[in-house]
């Protein structure tokens, strides 16, 4: 599973990287969102992976790391996906008005 | 002590940051035309934060670094907030340069776009939020609010330069938090553990595993804040965005590379100020700080607009921070404390002069008839221009461009560093720690020589760049009439200046107060114990609580 993870957080990196080196505005905010995705998957995997526990506390069963999943990872990938949604949604309006305003769609607002 | 004060501890560490929030809430459900309403409601606001800044900074003077428990966690599950001298001074100059820069919007400024008032009530709240938290993941969560609010503000007024300008800012700065992300989450997952404090704490002690990891995720950290920080090679958005944005966002924005020098500060004297890894990357921060430094001055003497060199000197007085934070002397770290508040405030007041000047160098006496100029002074067709048709209402200063003239010089010689004015002071503080050791016999005379010779090569530029312009300004215009000032963009241009006279005059003081901080901040203990030790405050009564999670 920790090498399917990796896999996916390289390929979303790598994917992401090479888009926001490309010139032109969708091509950038797909790039970011990539980069997003994986940022967001590495927060969440830091916590260290672990599957059928949960990170609330029951009754009965001593809270340590060995019966439960790092709750504090999750928290900051639900924050983060929030933010980054809002931010993505940010930037697309802004890349709407400069496509409106320029008339291209380069990042610089002129092809040359 | 004032009793007032005490009464409102620990509370007022949480009320920069709640005031603007509520503030900004009111103004956004008011309707558009309520503009008056709303700039009452946001210069009260920021009447009062400057003088909850003041009191926050006379309480750490007199009793050192206090806490405040968001939600009455304990401390290393919830988040807290906590208030150092360091925290408190960013604090007066962000609410200080806030009040003035929403002074100079109230003329006129506010009435081409929406939401100027609560937009910039949320820039204060983010940048009081980043300066007042102990925890790394809540910085990035207050990093992003106040980077929202300046997407808004740098927006503000739309035409073609700002949506240009903005693509790259919004796209940068997103970039940033990516990275900043993958810094804190990196050392969340070796050290487990997002208080600042209880990080620095868990660092010096003996033995860390994976330490290589934690400084990889500090050096991610790091490349986040020098982002914001603009430094060199990742600056370059920074120039065309200050440049577009209109004069008071421009004037707020003065603050916000400053925010990344702050976090620099902040987390490197925490994480590293011990051992066993003293003083990590300080030549990295060096070299890029000088770099930045250098290239910005030759910016300065490139670009011909008053506002674009402006916008570069922030540029150098960030460099020159960044490279002061480099030499990892402690005095050095005081002499930058010292030369952030009066650079900060120079910008601020040169960013608003800037307008005036590009007012007047188009011809326009008039205020009403000026138009909402574009960053390449030509008249955007696509603002939104005042509904209402408001008559003139501006009052013609006599000697205006004595006024002019007066500030200008002054904006000139604070950005350029010219003694006897406080830029130049902490310039020096800051060459004299870097010299000490060399002096000493402890090695390092390259390293002072280069920085000083940068410094000062830096300061050179900037003034024969400034010198020109005003030239160009003020002395090769005869043709045009006097310009007409309203008293209030006079005023906070005025009392930013005066400002800077009076740190002049109070310099040893200040220097005292930004020595002391240095001190504390290096020796951390202080703000460890401060943070580590708050307590809970009791229930009043034990009832059931609430099971949620602790962000």
């Amino acid at each position: 599973m920790e090498v399917v993870l990796a896999l996916a957080i390289g390929v979303l990196t790598s994917a992401g990287v090479w888009l926001v080196l490309r010139p032109r505005t969708f091509q950038l905010v797909i790039g970011l969102s990539l980069l997003s995705y994986a940022v967001n998957l590495f927060v969440f995997s830091i916590g260290g992976l672990a599957i059928d526990k949960e990170p609330i506390v029951v009754d009965g069963v001593v809270p340590n790391l060995t019966n439960y999943t790092d709750p504090v990872p999750q928290a900051l990938v639900l924050t983060a996906i929030v933010i980054g949604f809002a931010m993505t949604a940010l930037l697309l309006v802004v890349t709407l008005a400069s496509r409106g305003v320029t008339g291209t769609d380069h990042v610089d607002g002129s092809e040359s | 002590m004032s009793g007032v004060i005490r009464a409102a501890m620990p509370h007022l560490i949480v009320a920069p940051v709640l005031l603007p929030m509520l503030c900004a809430g009111v103004m956004i459900v008011l309707p558009e035309h309520r503009r008056p309403l709303k700039l009452i409601i946001g210069g009260a606001s920021t009447l009062l934060g400057v003088v909850m800044s003041v009191a926050l900074l006379r309480w750490v003077d007199a009793y050192g670094p206090a806490t405040y428990l968001v939600g009455n966690w304990p401390v290393p599950f919830g988040i807290a907030l906590a208030v150092d001298r360091l925290a408190a001074t960013m604090l007066l100059l962000t609410w200080t340069l806030g009040g003035a820069a929403l002074l100079f919007g109230s003329s006129r400024w506010h009435r081409a776009g929406v939401h100027f008032p609560a937009l910039f009530q949320l820039q204060l709240m983010g940048l009081s939020g980043a300066f007042l938290t102990a925890d790394i993941f809540n910085l990035f969560v207050f990093f992003e609010i106040l980077l929202a609010a300046s997407y808004g503000l740098l927006l503000h007024g739309s035409g073609e330069s700002r949506v240009r300008a903005s693509v790259r800012y919004v796209a940068v700065n997103i970039l940033a938090s990516s990275i900043f992300l993958i810094g804190v989450s990196t050392i969340y997952g070796v050290t487990g553990t997002l208080n600042m404090a209880e990080l620095a704490a868990r660092l010096a002690g003996p033995g860390v595993a994976n330490r290589h990891l934690v400084d990889a995720g500090a050096a991610l950290l790091a490349v986040a804040f020098l982002i914001k920080a603009a430094a060199w090679p990742l600056n370059f958005w920074l120039a065309p965005a200050y440049r577009a944005a209109t004069p008071p966002a421009a004037a707020i924005f003065a603050v916000l590379t400053k925010v990344g020098v702050y976090a620099l500060v902040r987390l490197w004297n925490l994480m590293f100020a011990g051992q066993p890894l003293a003083g990590f990357g300080g030549s990295g921060l060096f070299v890029f700080g000088l770099a930045t430094a250098l290239l910005a001055a030759f910016g300065m003497l490139a670009s011909h607009r008053f506002a674009a060199q402006v916008a570069w000197g922030v540029v150098v007085s960030a460099g020159t921070l960044v490279a002061a934070l480099g030499t990892r002397e402690e005095l050095a770290l005081g002499g930058a404390l010292f030369y952030l508040v009066p650079s900060a405030v120079a910008s601020c007041a040169a960013f608003l002069l800037a307008d005036l000047v590009d007012r007047w160098e188009t011809g326009a006496t008039a205020v009403e008839e000026a138009p909402f100029l574009n960053a390449r002074l030509e008249e955007a067709s696509d603002v939104n221009l005042d509904e209402e048709e408001a008559p003139l209402v501006g009052r013609p200063i006599p000697a205006s461009t004595a006024l002019l003239g007066f500030a200008y010089l002054a904006c000139a010689l604070l950005i350029a560093g010219f003694p006897p004015l406080p830029t130049f002071l902490g310039k020096a503080a800051m060459i004299a720690a870097a010299v000490r050791p060399a002096a000493a016999g402890r090695g390092g005379g390259t390293r002072a020589a280069i920085f000083a010779a940068v410094i000062l090569a830096c300061g050179l530029i900037a003034l024969i760049a400034l010198t020109r312009t005003g030239i160009r300004t003020f002395w090769s215009g005869g043709r045009r009439q006097p310009p007409t000032v309203r008293v209030a963009e006079a005023v906070p241009i005025l009392a930013l200046l005066g400002l800077c006279g009076l740190l002049t005059i109070a310099a040893g003081p200040t220097m005292g107060l930004a020595q002391t901080a240095a001190r504390s901040l290096r020796g951390r203990r202080d703000y460890v114990e401060a943070v580590l030790r708050s307590n809970v405050t009791a229930a009043p009564a034990p009832t059931q609580r609430l099971r949620e999670a602790p962000r």
